[in-house]
């Protein structure tokens, strides 16, 4: 039981830790003022609950591994995260589009987690819900704002979209470890999960006049380690000083 | 704040009042104690060793480091230096923490405190939020996201002046 709860941890600060760092190349980049300081609070935040998910993840495992370590001296293979995380930027509409989707499912996986059956889990998640209903409220904005502006937004937000559609069932994937810890209260059902957040996704398009894409071919493979090659671009980049300089303090 | 019945109430409130001069790295108006981050004073019942509890504002926020080194720095110098410092993250904690002197210091500051009771309310800004340096309710929200993780920007339309208001958390 221990080795699939270190895994759930990695899946849940993963997630967190790799689209925190995502969002971080936003810093100076972002259209206004305004909106660069909102994505680096939501990548603050992100980064916040890796901490706690890591930190947690690497106390179960006992293998004196703290979060600093699972996340500098991990290589790609071994990270857990979901593979719309990991997808590049692109620009604002689809940085916008992956947090809506993003934040709308981690919503409702931490409401879910808040009485989850471990109670460190609950406890972190009971904290990180709180902001990540920020999170949900500002992508869910700017879905309205951009689908129903110009023809331009429009456009952008509906590629954006699109872009993120191949990367759902991802998402929600889950393994015989991950369904034997929902059986145990532990881990929230991720099958469960999707109908809420579809209808959920599905209001705010609606409010932003665009219509639910199909579902496309979909790729998965994420949370067993199978990443796109972007993972390992941004993992270089994330990872470079620790690695280079072990052990080195501020 | 918590202050657990097993622990001596006098070195509970030596202990209490060394927090009461701690200021939050940010805001340094308010002390860590009126932002409400001491969640408590307790001793170990057997051993009679004392804590003292301290919480995150938001999982990112990157105070959080400084205020537990201001905290045990500032224990030390009072001579607390087997009071252990621990971090709880429950329960979570939210502004309505934040007590009467904090907000009133928060507004002379320049920062609209939040509205008590506020944090189990919407979050979309409906309250009535009053220019902390003009005293006008006509203002509007510019970004809920600010300089810090627990502020957002606002504008007031009677003065002009922009200011920050502590986000309902």
């Amino acid at each position: 039981m221990n080795d699939l709860l270190f895994q759930y941890l990695l899946r849940l600060g993963d997630d967190s830790l790799i689209l925190g760092q995502r969002l971080c190349e936003w810093c100076g980049h972002a259209p206004t003022i305004e909106v660069d300081l909102s994505l680096s609070n939501l990548a603050l935040d992100l980064i916040g609950q890796a901490t706690l998910f890591l930190g947690y993840a690497g106390e179960v495992e006992s293998g004196g591994r703290d979060a600093d370590a699972l996340a500098f001296h991990r290589d790609a293979e071994d990270f857990r995260n979901c593979l719309l995380v990991e997808q590049p930027n692109g620009d604002f509409a689809r940085t916008m589009a992956r947090q809506f989707l993003f934040s709308s499912y981690q919503l409702a996986l931490l409401d879910r987690l808040c009485s989850s059956a471990d109670g460190r889990i609950a406890e972190i998640a009971a904290k990180a819900v709180k902001e990540v209903r920020y999170h949900a409220d500002l992508a869910a904005d700017w879905v309205v704002r951009l689908g129903d502006g110009t023809a331009e937004s429009r456009g952008r937000m509906i590629e954006g979209l699109d872009d993120c559609w191949r990367f759902l069932d991802d998402l929600f994937a889950m393994d015989d470890g991950e369904r034997a810890l929902a059986a145990a209260g532990i881990a929230a059902d991720k099958a469960a999960l999707r109908p809420l957040v579809q209808g959920r996704v599905e209001q705010v398009l609606r409010q932003a006049t665009l219509s639910m894409p199909g579902l496309p071919w979909q790729v998965t493979g994420g949370r067993t380690g199978r990443h796109s090659e972007h993972l390992s671009r941004l993992l270089a980049e994330m990872q470079v000083l620790p690695r280079a300089h072990p052990g080195a303090r501020w | 704040m918590d202050i657990a019945p097993a622990i001596d109430r006098q070195l509970a409130g030596r202990i209490a009042a060394v927090l009461d001069t701690v200021p939050d790295p940010e805001i340094p108006v308010v002390s860590v104690t009126e932002l409400g981050i001491v969640r408590g004073i307790v001793a170990d019942e057997g051993s009679g060793a004392v804590t003292v509890r301290i919480t995150p504002t938001y999982t990112g926020c990157p105070a959080t480091q400084v205020i537990e080194r201001s905290v045990r720095e500032a224990l030390d110098a009072a001579g607390f230096r087997e009071v252990a410092l621990e971090t709880v993250l429950s329960p979570p904690w939210s502004t309505d923490m934040i007590d009467e002197a904090g907000r009133e210091k928060l507004r002379a500051y320049g920062i609209a405190p939040p509205p008590k009771g506020a944090a189990a309310r919407s979050l979309r800004g409906r309250d009535v939020v009053e220019c902390p340096r003009c005293g006008s309710a006509d203002t509007v929200e510019v970004s809920r996201f600010g300089s810090t993780p627990c502020k957002a920007l606002w504008r007031c339309r009677n003065c002009a002046e922009p200011f920050d208001r502590f986000k309902c958390h």
